[in-house]
């Protein structure tokens, strides 16, 4: 009995050690990989925080209203937050990449997964950035045009065609995501189709009088301005 | 040359069959039909009278009118002139009409009368506009004389006003380019001018108006590119002006033509504006008439609740234009009635200065920049209205004066908000 145990132990330490020997370079060799990883991925971030302060991202950053976004979150700045992004991307691939040496099974198509993903990501976000700089630079093109018109509420149209902007860019970056794409269209189609229908209604029988009165105003305002002269520029 | 590109063969073979001429007029046109004809009448009867002897072609560069402006144009005969004057002409007066494009470009309008005129070796090229429906015949003879007798290269218009008009000229305009370019040219975008034939080539051969401030306003970069280039130049009293209706209605396209094309040029002409201080005087033929004062029903108020509601409404673009201090005594003035409004010309100069800095860094689009000076102009036009409500002529005179005193005294600062130090 005593040897059976004693010859149990010695096979399951022998066992152990075979494996530990075996898996023991490919551990290493992980380790040795994460390390490296962690070195150029450090690399990486000084070279994409210089060239984004030397092609002034923050300038770009502040007029896409992006800056303000992070403020308000508490985030650090854009120059800050895209070079600690890529630097993580970097590390965490190079860590997948060590795991992966590691060969145990089932991680692997996971790892291969998060790799596939990696463009859709970066795609996604280039997106977003140009959704949001899209969005500030139309609202304040509307802003403008508004206050120059002498429209009365300036400030809602200009936040308007932003919030209608950020919503299509959001969607479509959902989209290449592939999270949650038939919820965020069929969501995007309700709001829209909301609003508009919103907006019929409103207009068309609970601001009845209210649009009457506003036509006459608008057209009795006109006859009224026809009489002054305007101020001459040139 | 740029009349290879410029010009189409169609053009080219009426230009050929006209062959040289002493002096081209210039007409640039787009839907001109209701003001056209007495512009050419007028400018017939000058040449009759004034320029018998010489040969004269109208060239019409038309952007696509679809009112039959061109068909005005070579319709309007010089021999009901002739019987009504019985003064003749010694040469054939030609009248071309081209159409340069489907739609209005000035700055390609201009570049084809000016290649037109460079191709039939024309010694002076004037440019009428064909809204100036307060033309007289002798404005051509003021015009052309100091190109084709004194040797000038650029004449510059001065027309009498009422006191209300010609605001952004005398508010922004004059003063600014007096200030950068140091020479006092009153009207340095003026819809009518005399260049010389090799003012007209060079402005040509540099490409000034495939710049981006020649595309923006091509009747400004004439004026900058020849006090840049050391032309000579002088100023010529015509008359009174009649007040563009599309202006009024257009602020914002006035603004870019204008204020845009000028703020654009600091760019490249910095070594030599930053090297000028202080102003001289540009020769001025002829003398200024008296005008008779016409009622003006300027709303006063509207133009205060503009100013006001652009100040609140347009804070977050002002804020990344204009220095904190700057917007907050913007936010003062702003909140003061109508009767206590005052925007003093220093703080409209300064104001200028920092829009000119945030213009050449684009701190924001550089078409936002220049749409967000418009609600303060109007501030600054109401102030101008309250100085000069009941003013003589030589008290505006004199508050010109002092305007463009500040613009030229606060030089150094447009200096260090270029340079970015403040």
């Amino acid at each position: 009995m005593r040897e059976i145990i004693v010859n149990e132990l010695t096979q399951a330490f022998q066992q152990m050690a075979r494996d530990i020997a075996h898996y023991l370079p490919r551990l290493i060799v992980m380790l040795i990989i994460t390390l490296i990883g962690w070195v150029i991925a450090y690399l990486l971030k000084i070279v994409v925080r210089s060239f984004l302060r030397l092609t002034k991202f923050s300038k770009l950053s502040e007029n896409a209203g992006a800056t303000q976004l992070l403020h308000q979150a508490a985030l650090p700045s854009s120059t800050e937050l895209v070079s600690r992004f890529v630097f993580w991307v970097a590390w965490v691939g190079f860590v997948l990449l060590g795991v992966n040496v590691l060969g145990i099974a089932g991680l692997q198509d996971y790892i291969s997964r998060f790799f596939l993903f990696l463009p859709r990501m970066f795609v996604a976000l280039v997106i977003l950035f140009f959704g949001l700089v899209a969005a500030s630079f139309f609202s304040r093109a509307a802003l403008l045009a508004a206050v120059n018109a002498n429209y009365r509420s300036p400030r809602i149209l200009s936040v308007a065609v932003r919030i209608l902007i950020s919503i299509f860019a959001l969607s479509m970056v959902f989209e290449v995501l592939g999270v949650a794409e038939e919820t965020m269209l069929i969501a995007f189609a309700s709001v829209v189709g909301a609003t508009m229908l919103g907006l019929a209604i409103a207009f068309g029988l609970g601001g009845r009088d209210l649009a009457r009165k506003f036509l006459e105003k608008k057209l009795v305002q006109h006859n009224k301005e026809e009489k002054e002269d305007e101020l001459s520029p040139l | 040359m740029a009349e290879e590109t410029l010009l189409s063969d169609d053009f080219l073979r009426q230009l050929i069959n006209v062959g040289e001429v002493d002096i081209v007029v210039g007409l640039s046109s787009h839907n001109d039909a209701k003001t056209i004809e007495p512009v050419v009448g007028a400018i017939q009867a000058g040449i009759l009278k004034c320029f018998p002897r010489e040969r004269v072609a109208i060239i019409n560069a038309d952007g696509g009118s679809q009112d039959g402006t061109t068909e005005l144009v070579a319709k309007a005969s010089i021999d009901d002139l002739w019987r009504e004057s019985k003064v003749y002409a010694l040469r054939t007066l030609h009248s071309i009409s081209v159409r340069y494009a489907r739609g209005p470009d000035p700055s390609k309008a201009l570049q084809t009368i000016l290649a037109a005129a460079d191709l039939l070796r024309a010694k002076a090229c004037v440019v009428i506009s064909p809204e100036s429906t307060s033309i007289e015949p002798d404005w051509l003879q003021r015009l052309v004389r100091p190109v084709y007798y004194d040797n000038f290269d650029l004449v510059c218009p001065i027309y009498n006003r009422q006191k209300f008009e010609g605001s952004l000229v005398r508010d922004l305009l004059y003063p600014m380019t007096r200030s950068i370019y140091g020479y006092r040219i009153r009207e340095p975008y003026g819809s009518e001018f005399a260049i010389s034939g090799r003012l007209a080539s060079d402005f040509l051969g540099k490409g000034i108006g495939n710049e981006d401030w020649g595309k923006m306003g091509p009747e400004i970069s004439i004026t900058i590119m020849a006090v840049t280039a050391k032309y000579r130049v002088c100023q010529s009293f015509l008359g009174t002006k009649a007040p563009s209706s599309r202006g009024a209605h257009d602020v914002v396209g006035v603004m870019r033509r204008t204020a845009g094309a000028l703020f654009s040029s600091l760019d490249s002409n910095f070594p030599v504006w930053s090297a000028i201080s202080g102003s001289e005087d540009v020769r001025i033929f002829g003398t200024a008439k008296e005008v008779e004062p016409e009622g003006a029903r300027i709303n006063r108020k509207r133009l205060l609740e503009m100013f006001a509601t652009g100040v609140a409404q347009l804070e977050p673009v002002l804020r990344s234009i204009l220095s904190p201090s700057l917007l907050s005594e913007l936010q003062r003035i702003a909140a003061l009635g109508i009767n206590e409004f005052d925007y003093p010309s220093e703080l409209w100069a300064k104001t200028v200065y920092e829009f000119v800095g945030s213009y050449h860094k684009s701190i924001i689009s550089r078409d936002h920049i220049i749409q967000a000076l418009v609600p303060l102009y109007r501030g600054r036009s109401l102030t101008f209205l309250t100085e000069n409500r009941n003013g003589s002529a030589e008290n505006i005179q004199r508050r010109e004066e002092s305007l463009c005193a500040d613009f030229e005294r606060l030089k150094p600062y447009l200096l260090e908000v270029w340079a970015d130090r403040k």
